[in-house]
């Protein structure tokens, strides 16, 4: 049998991955993709304590996330492009709108 | 126990409803809401008498207003023979009032204001009255004097009366700080403010001493002398009755309600109120006397030289109100209120009279205009008559019967008393010369004024005389009431009414004696007639002759014995100096505007810098955000 | 090492490196295609875990949906110049080290977790008796019906909102 602990340290570890693409990365799409990375993780998570605690719970929250991923996706990447028709940059630290 | 608490609800809710709605819908339909309201107090106040006078004593709280561990305050009533006298004197005396100044503010702008300060005015003074306990008292006492603000300076475009106003609250802000102090005093002292119990535990506080900057003072003497200021204040007594002829900048049914029949009284109701504590102390009491006795005869002879006519009755009330703390300071508490009540129908008369004088005259008050105005204003004239053989003490009219127990009193008020007997003996020779004086000068003679004035006189409308004959009949018979046992077996009657509350006066005298000051005083009130004859109708020239050969006691008489000018050099001017320079040159400006333009350059400059933190890049945040969730989890992992 | 511990070793190894190929690769399009790698990966591991509906939801909606988005997208940007630029921010290194703490971290709080609740009664032998889809299906349209439905509304919002913003305004 494979552990519950391995399954959560993946998922940590592909979190982390998630969130240095998420600080490190100056590509707006791929800053997206590193968000969807860590979403994923913790489907990773939340599907093994499902299935080692025999409760069906965790799968349909991943469910939802898949559903709110999807929707976030679509509404990001709708931003992204009319930001993109403004100011014809998708570098994130070009983009300095917020700038008091 | 609503019909109680009705009295003094009525005229609030007419001062609600006109201060609300005045403006835009009732304007000049204000006393239709006013008058039944007042009106409506006074028949409860009658109810509220006749159930004193079949012996219920009438002490209810309504509602608990302030509740702090044991101090303890409610809103309660307390309606006894003193109070039910006063309740009679305030409403009957409002209600004539109120029907007055339907004519005489006829047209004015801010007619409804006017009735709605005067509603608000016999509410304050009705719970003045009607308190039980000395917060409510204190309550009372402090709107009443913000009432008397309002309507001194109701005519506040004008400089002087706004001015007047602020006077008014100033100086009695001085007397009141004193009595402020005494309420707290007396609750340490007695640990309750409810007149029943302070009153009944009085004797507690009987030799005990309080150290002041190192000297001990007699506690209960302290107690006295504090609340006898908030009495001079109120009261216009000497040292603080400079506001009172300044106040007569206010219309003139506001001079008759507030400034002669019923608000100056509230420092003699006070006084009375708490008989039991100043009979106590001996040194309050002389206190009390002296102040009024000297009040009466200072005031009084202020009074000989004025030439505006409303001022000669502030000082003429200045000085009936000095006769008032004598009779109190002598221990004839219901003299003092008996003279109260008669005094308040002459004086309100005499108020209300000049009133319809000043009304045919369109703003005209000084009497050197005036003249001639018998054959005009007939009514107006009559009961001006009546009220000033009253208020001189003629036999047979109000003013004799309370003047005359006053002075008999203090006759029988030890060597002090004698002295004080003498000062206001002198005092009504002089009252009655003014009061003739103004007669002679206002009604007699030849109109002095210019013609275009003359050709508009008229007596004033019926709204005006009506109330002036009702008052004039209280006028005379109001006095029937305490006639002199000397006279009449069983005739003092306000004084059995009252014993229950203010006890019997001390000292006895013969019958010999008391006729004595009775005739003395007969003497000199138609001493001061026959001087005022002489020199106002008979000879015309005497008064100028006069008062160039005593020029210097004229001048000192006429500037008011330079009080105000004496207060102007030591008090007002050093304040104003030391305003202008530490609080405003250095406190205001240095100080509150540093604190004021300080912080915001500081947050400015603090901001600056601080705003560099916000870069506006995504990343930037998503890191701050990251390491705030480190922080977390760390906490989480390493701490619990 | 048994069996499924070799087995969960290659995915959670593939898992890991197409990750790190993720978030590291310059080209985007090269991201999705690694991504894309990862997402069946992911999928396996589902499916290792007994849930073949998520395996397959994941495939049809990550790699069949929103990959196809983001490709769309960067289609459509025609990023071509940005090849030749710098592909990590100045503040990378803190990315990485907070990346390494939580990591740490995460492994960390594993070894603390102590409280294990009860079992379900959704064994794999109960699974198995019924299919996972018809599982899922009765668990949702009964206990999660509501958030069921928001779901639905929150994707309509999405679709709207992503029309509205995407659109060219017409002037």
């Amino acid at each position: 049998m494979v552990p519950l602990s391995w399954y959560i340290v993946l998922s940590a570890i592909v979190f982390s991955i998630g969130v240095f693409g998420f600080l490190a990365r100056r590509n707006l799409i791929i800053v997206f993709m590193s968000v969807e990375l860590m979403l994923n993780s913790v489907n990773i998570s939340l599907v093994a304590f499902s299935h080692y605690l025999q409760s069906m719970r965790g799968q349909i929250l991943v469910f939802f996330i898949i559903t709110v991923a999807a929707a976030e996706a679509a509404i990001g990447l709708a931003i992204l492009i009319a930001f993109y028709r403004n100011n014809p940059t998708i570098k994130v630290d070009e983009i300095n709108l917020l700038k008091g | 126990m609503l019909k109680y608490t009705l009295i003094p609800l009525l005229p609030l809710i007419s001062f609600i409803i006109n201060i609300l709605f005045g403006r835009s819908i009732i304007k000049s339909k204000a006393h239709w809401i006013a008058i039944p309201a007042v009106a409506g107090s006074f028949v409860l106040a009658l109810s509220a008498f006749m159930d004193v006078m079949a012996g219920n004593v009438i002490n209810i709280n309504v509602y608990t207003w302030i509740l702090s561990g044991n101090f303890q305050v409610p809103v309660g009533f307390l309606i006894d023979q003193l109070t039910a006298i006063m309740l009679i004197v305030v409403t009957s005396i409002s209600t004539l009032i109120f029907i007055y100044s339907v004519g005489y503010m006829h047209g004015d702008g801010g007619y409804y204001r006017f009735f709605a300060y005067l509603s608000l005015f016999v509410f304050s003074m009705l719970v003045l009255v009607m308190a039980n306990n000395f917060l409510l008292l204190y309550f009372g006492w402090e709107a009443v004097g913000l009432c008397s603000y309002f309507l001194i300076g109701f005519w506040f475009h004008k400089k002087s009366a706004a001015d007047a106003g602020k006077k008014a609250f100033i100086v009695n802000r001085f007397g009141d700080f004193g009595f402020g102090l005494g309420v707290i005093l007396v609750f340490l002292t007695f640990g309750s403010l409810e007149y029943t119990q302070v009153f009944s535990n009085a004797n507690i506080a009987l030799g005990q001493t309080i150290n002041i900057l190192g000297t001990d003072v007699d506690l209960i003497t302290l107690i006295c002398l504090l609340l006898f200021c908030g009495a001079v204040g109120k009261s216009a007594q000497m040292p603080l009755h400079v506001w009172l002829p300044d106040a007569m900048e206010g219309p003139t049914p506001v001079s008759a309600l507030i400034h002669a029949a019923t608000m100056v009284t509230a420092g003699v109701f006070l006084v009375a109120r708490c008989n039991p504590l100043f009979s106590l102390s001996h040194t309050a009491m002389n206190t009390v006397a002296i102040v009024g006795g000297v009040t009466a005869i200072f005031a009084a002879s202020i009074g000989l030289v004025q030439n505006d006519i409303k001022r000669v009755i502030a000082y003429s009330t200045v000085s009936q109100l000095g006769y008032m703390f004598l009779a109190l300071g002598v221990g004839a508490y219901s003299a003092a209120i008996f003279h109260l009540y008669t005094h308040a129908y002459f004086k309100a008369l005499l108020f209300l009279g000049s009133g319809s004088v000043i009304h045919a005259l369109h703003d005209e008050q000084n009497m050197q205009n005036m003249g001639g105005l018998k054959k005009y204003m007939p009514v107006t004239y009559a009961v001006f008559i009546i009220a000033t053989l009253s208020i001189t003490g003629i036999p047979g009219l109000a003013g004799f019967f309370s003047k005359d127990e006053i002075l008999w009193r203090a006759y029988l008020g030890g060597e002090l008393g004698r002295g004080m007997w003498l000062l206001g003996t002198v005092a009504a020779l002089m009252t009655a010369f003014y009061s003739w004086r103004l007669i002679y000068l206002t009604f007699h003679g030849k109109f002095r004024g210019t013609h275009e004035k003359e050709h508009h006189l008229h007596e004033s409308p019926k709204v005006i005389t009506v109330p002036l004959m009702f008052l004039a009949v209280g006028a005379v018979l109001a006095g029937y009431v305490g006639i002199p046992p000397l006279l009449r077996e069983h005739g003092d009657r306000i004084g059995e009414f009252l014993a229950p509350v203010l006890g019997h006066p001390q000292g006895e005298g013969s019958h010999s004696e008391e006729l004595m000051v009775m005739g003395a005083s007969i003497f000199v009130a138609l001493a001061g007639w026959g001087v005022a004859y002489m020199m106002y109708v008979k000879n015309a020239e005497l008064p100028k002759k006069i008062g160039s050969m005593f020029r210097p006691i004229h001048n000192l008489l006429y500037n008011k014995y330079y009080v105000d000018e004496l207060y102007s050099k030591t008090f007002v001017q050093p304040i104003l100096k030391m305003s202008d320079k530490v609080i405003l040159g250095f406190f205001d400006a240095k100080i509150i505007e540093g604190i004021v333009n300080g912080v915001p350059n500081l947050i400015g400059a603090f901001s600056r810098q601080f705003r560099k933190v916000q870069t506006g890049l995504l990343s930037n945040y998503g890191l701050a955000m990251a390491l705030g969730a480190l922080a977390i989890i760390g906490y989480v992992i390493f701490m619990r | 090492m048994t069996l499924p511990q070799a087995f969960f070793a290659y995915i959670g190894g593939m898992i890991v490196v197409l990750s790190l190929l993720v978030v590291t690769r310059k080209n985007p399009v090269h991201s999705v295609m690694w991504m894309l790698l990862l997402f069946v990966h992911i999928a396996a591991l589902y499916l290792f875990l007994n849930a073949e509906f998520l395996a397959a939801i994941q495939i049809i909606v990550y790699a069949g949906a929103i990959l196809v988005l983001f490709l769309f997208v960067i289609m459509l940007l025609n990023l071509r110049k940005e090849e030749t630029e710098k592909r990590f921010q100045r503040q990378w290194p803190f990315g990485a080290g907070i990346g390494v703490v939580l990591a740490v971290f995460f492994v960390l709080i594993v070894g603390k977790i102590d409280v294990i609740p009860p079992l379900g009664q959704y064994s794999i032998d109960a699974i198995r008796s019924e299919g996972h889809i018809m599982t899922v299906g009765k668990v949702l349209y009964t206990e999660f019906l509501l958030p069921f439905e928001i779901a639905s509304l929150i994707l309509l919002v999405a679709i709207i909102g992503a029309v509205v913003l995407a659109k060219k305004r017409v002037e």
